[in-house]
């Protein structure tokens, strides 16, 4: 049973921590003067579907939290109370106890039960602050009775229209959450449910619009059945209590109370499991008597000595009957990565017998079979298409990181004082998802940098002619095979004195003119940090330096621009995935090597005039009046080439990070798309080599890192010095 | 053998692969073996050493090839339709190793295995892990594992560099 259930237990903690990443952006994003009731809704339903998952789950305390602020969600829901600010703050709260209280239990951290009783308190309290004054629901029909919360039971008869019976099974579950529930069907095959609570018409109204419009609902207020009103509003209090406090244990009910409806309810709750439908195991209590219920149900469930016969029977079936309630609405499957990297490796492998299959095909005569080469250029067009498809699974939106920054900025500006508008640009953007999880903690470290040295205090703004609040704006783009993102502030820019003093002070040897760009690349050295003073939030001198190893070994480039007193971009250039890449082949000697197409400008074949020596030492190449370093590719790989003098062989103009040059080859072969195969799985890196990739002969071909080639040509002149630096 | 099939449970197994190199004839785990192939054309890496030979595709996999006659200076690396490959699997990690030939697969006993001189053979002792004794043949049994993570043979990227 223990295996069986954290299998459960899993799915239940991935959604709830969806459900609590989309509660923070819907509450982020909340105008609190107007705020879209749609948003509000989305936000109750949030807490709803964790309170649901929670108790089917047994894991109390997380329910008794998303309790009280569904309470308090469905007074502003309902227009009974105002949203303020103070709410929106209580709400972030209260999310992060409950993710807190999740990885207590998920990841067997500690739990503060001190906030986690104090943001009890406070959502009760704001719950109540605004209870002196109900305004009567709008949505029900018949509200004017109903208004007044009702302690004693009250019997509804609540009929449906024509629904598909899934809805209707749902909608007996989240009834049966206000009391007792029976059911039955009219004469025209409608469904009718009976249901006994203490909860007002409106509530019920409120439930079921969930599932269908209220106005085909025909609800009428019935005299209780039987038994005299106080002693069964006792009885059902005391079961409903137990029934929470442990869980999805049910208590036994033979001990409990007699009369007539204890009785009935004991039919249709405790041996009605099989039934078509069950009552979620957390009714809704009233806000008043909650905190103290509780108290106790806490204490209950630390005794978790009641995993009796009946309960273990109990369990898969209540489960199946939870599970279209949670799952209606989801249009999503859950997969598990390594499915989805085995589909992307095969499509991989087809994508190289397709190109093995076209270059047969190529030797072949048109005309005489030129069937089968239509044939040829469809798999060609199927595999691509596939190939695209595939690709995208992995693609995820730059949104998932992004959406979790607004939050940070917030807090972080409120506790340094500083006011901070925070605008995302190309949220849209995609990029693999193993880059997507791995850029996280270096952008994070930006943005707070950012925040924390970037941007100046208020009156530092206001005394340099700015807006009080800084912009830290963050982008991604896509840039031929990169994507670029980029952490801007308007803050008050580098220090370009300052950074070189401190450099002098690590024992760096600097010089005065030193490039501003250099200047700036100096930042991201190991131990260096500039801050006065080291708060909790930067300063200590790490982070800058990880920052540029992560972004280094995902095969990216970190760029800084700054001027002084207008602010920094930080920007982060990386490549798209790093699974396919379009590439050139080329062939130096006899060696083919892929040139990744997105760095090549252009190929041409010199003249011998525009062929130019500089101290006997390297050649430059003189392309529209522009000189462009010479590299030839036979002398870094130690090849014997075709051509030594580049006016007989071909050059291929690169470009990356601005840098030119011009790289001399013996051919170019063709154009196609490779898929990249690690080198480094099986061997090491390979200065100059970023990759491998698979021909359509079954032979192997290496990927030149054109950035690394650039980076260091202008050292290339010494090879020595060029591995040397390389190899760093 | 029966004796030596029990014994086969402790830390490493009795089963060795034997190859030659040269004249030499020498035994590595055969849990080590993932298979054996001949030897295709390789594509070249450039500014490795020597006796790395470069990769190839292994069914879809880029697997770096050895050349132990070049690295250990053991007969004339000469490739022909005999040439072998060896396919390791060494903690994952996936490569060829070129050798002169491949003889057979033999089961050594513990008594069989004799410690190694101090010197004697192209490889450093630290490698190896005895001398095995057949009859009248002497297998150089090597710690294939060991060799082949080891610095000298810069196949794997030590961490720290």
């Amino acid at each position: 049973m223990t295996i069986d259930m954290s299998q459960f237990f899993q799915v239940f903690f991935d959604e709830t921590e969806e459900l609590l990443a989309e509660m923070e952006k819907l509450l982020l994003g909340l105008d609190v003067a107007a705020p879209d009731p749609e948003d509000l809704n989305a936000i109750f339903r949030a807490a709803h579907s964790i309170k649901g998952g929670a108790a089917t789950f047994g894991i109390t305390d997380l329910t008794e939290v998303t309790h009280v602020l569904e309470t308090l969600l469905d007074r502003i829901r309902k227009g009974e109370t105002g949203l303020t600010p103070e709410h929106v703050d209580a709400f972030l709260t209260a999310k992060d106890i409950l993710k807190m209280q999740l990885d207590g239990y998920r990841l067997h951290t500690d739990v503060n039960l001190e906030a986690v009783d104090r943001i009890r308190k406070t959502l009760d309290m704001l719950a109540h602050d605004g209870a002196a004054s109900p305004a009567p629901a709008a949505s029900a029909p018949a509200a004017s009775k109903a208004a007044t919360p009702a302690r004693s039971d009250r019997c509804f008869r609540i009929e449906l229209p024509v629904v598909p019976p899934r809805d209707v099974d749902a909608l007996a579950a989240e009834l049966g959450l206000l009391g007792d529930i029976s059911r039955g069907l009219l004469e025209d095959r409608r469904a009718f449910f009976t249901l006994v609570t203490h909860e007002g018409q409106e509530d019920i109204v409120a439930i079921c619009s969930f599932i269908l419009d209220p106005k085909d609902l025909r609800i009428t207020e019935v005299a209780v059945a039987q038994g005299d009103g106080i002693h069964q509003s006792i009885d059902e209090r005391s079961n409903t209590e137990q029934r929470q406090g442990y869980g999805f244990f049910e208590p036994m009910h033979s001990q409990i109370a007699d009369g007539t409806l204890e009785k009935e309810r004991e039919n249709a709750q405790g041996y009605g499991f099989f039934a078509p439908f069950v009552p979620l195991t957390i009714p809704v209590p009233h806000p008043d008597a909650s905190a103290d219920e509780h108290d106790g149900d806490g204490a209950a469930v630390a005794v978790p000595s009641k995993p009796d016969a009946v309960a273990v029977s109990k369990t898969p079936a209540r489960r199946e009957s939870d599970k279209p309630v949670a799952s209606a609405e989801s249009s999503s499957i859950r997969v598990g990565i390594e499915k989805v990297d085995q589909l992307i490796n095969l499509v991989g492998e087809l994508v190289i017998t397709q190109a093995m299959i076209e270059q047969r095909t190529n030797a072949l005569d048109p005309i005489e079979h030129e069937r089968l080469l239509n044939s040829v250029n469809q798999l060609t067009r199927n595999t691509r298409d596939l190939q695209e498809a595939v690709m995208s699974i992995r693609m995820m939106p730059m949104d998932y990181v992004f959406s979790r920054f607004p939050r940070m900025v917030r807090d972080l500006a409120a506790k340094l004082g500083k006011k901070v508008d925070f605008v995302t640009q190309g949220a849209a953007t995609e990029l693999d998802k193993g880059l997507i999880e791995r850029i996280v903690d270096p952008l994070t470290h930006l943005v707070r940098n950012s925040i924390d040295h970037g941007i100046e205090m208020p009156d530092v703004r206001k005394a340099a002619g700015k807006s009080e609040s800084g912009r830290l704006s963050l982008s991604a783009e896509h840039q031929g095979g990169n994507i670029v993102i980029e952490v801007t502030d308007d803050g008050g820019g580098l220090h370009r004195d300052k950074i070189l003093a401190k450099a002098r002070q690590q024992g760096m040897t600097v010089a005065d003119d030193l490039p501003d760009d250099d200047v700036w690349q100096l930042i991201l050295a190991p131990g260096f940090s500039t801050a006065e003073t080291v708060t909790d939030v930067s300063g200590r001198g790490v982070g800058m330096d990880v920052v540029k190893r992560n972004i280094t070994t995902m095969g990216g480039v970190v760029d800084i621009r700054s001027s002084k007193g207008y602010g920094t971009t930080i920007s982060i250039s990386l490549p798209l995935t790093l699974a396919i890449l379009d590439g050139m082949s080329i062939k130096v000697g006899e060696e083919i090597y892929i040139l990744p197409l997105g760095y090549v400008v252009e190929s041409l074949q010199p003249e011998e005039k525009d062929i130019k020596e500089i101290s006997g030492q390297g050649k430059v190449l003189k392309v529209r009046g522009e000189y462009l370093t010479l590299i030839p590719l036979y002398q870094i790989f130690g090849i014997e080439p075709r051509f030594t003098n580049p006016s007989e062989g071909l050059v291929v103009i690169l470009e990356s990070d601005g840098k030119k040059a011009a790289l001399f080859i013996d051919d170019l072969v063709g154009q196609q798309q490779v898929v990249v195969k690690n080198l480094e799985s099986n061997y090491r890196k390979v200065v100059g080599i970023s990759g491998a990739t698979i021909l359509g002969d079954g032979g192997v071909s290496l990927i030149i890192d054109v950035a690394a080639l650039l980076r260091s040509s202008r050292q290339l002149n010494d090879e020595t010095i060029f591995f040397k630096e390389a190899e760093k | 053998m029966i004796h030596a099939d029990q014994s086969n449970s402790s830390e490493t197994g009795n089963e060795f692969l034997a190859f030659t190199l040269g004249k030499e004839e020498y035994g590595i785990d055969i849990l080590k073996v993932q298979e054996i192939r001949g030897y295709e054309a390789v594509t070249r890496i450039a500014n490795a050493p020597e006796f790395i030979k470069g990769v190839v595709n292994l069914r879809g996999i880029i697997v770096p090839i050895v050349d132990m006659r070049i690295k250990f200076h053991l007969g004339e690396p000469t490739y022909d339709q005999f040439t072998v490959v060896i396919i390791l699997n060494i903690g994952g990690r996936v490569m060829g190793m070129v050798v002169d030939s491949v003889s057979d697969v033999i089961t050594l006993s513990p008594e069989q295995i004799k410690p190694a001189p101090e010197m004697g053979t192209a490889f450093n002792s630290d490698y190896l892990i005895g001398l095995g004794t057949l009859d009248e043949r002497m297998l150089i049994l090597v710690d294939i594992d060991k060799l082949m993570s080891s610095a000298e043979m810069g196949l794997i990227e030590k961490i720290a560099a």
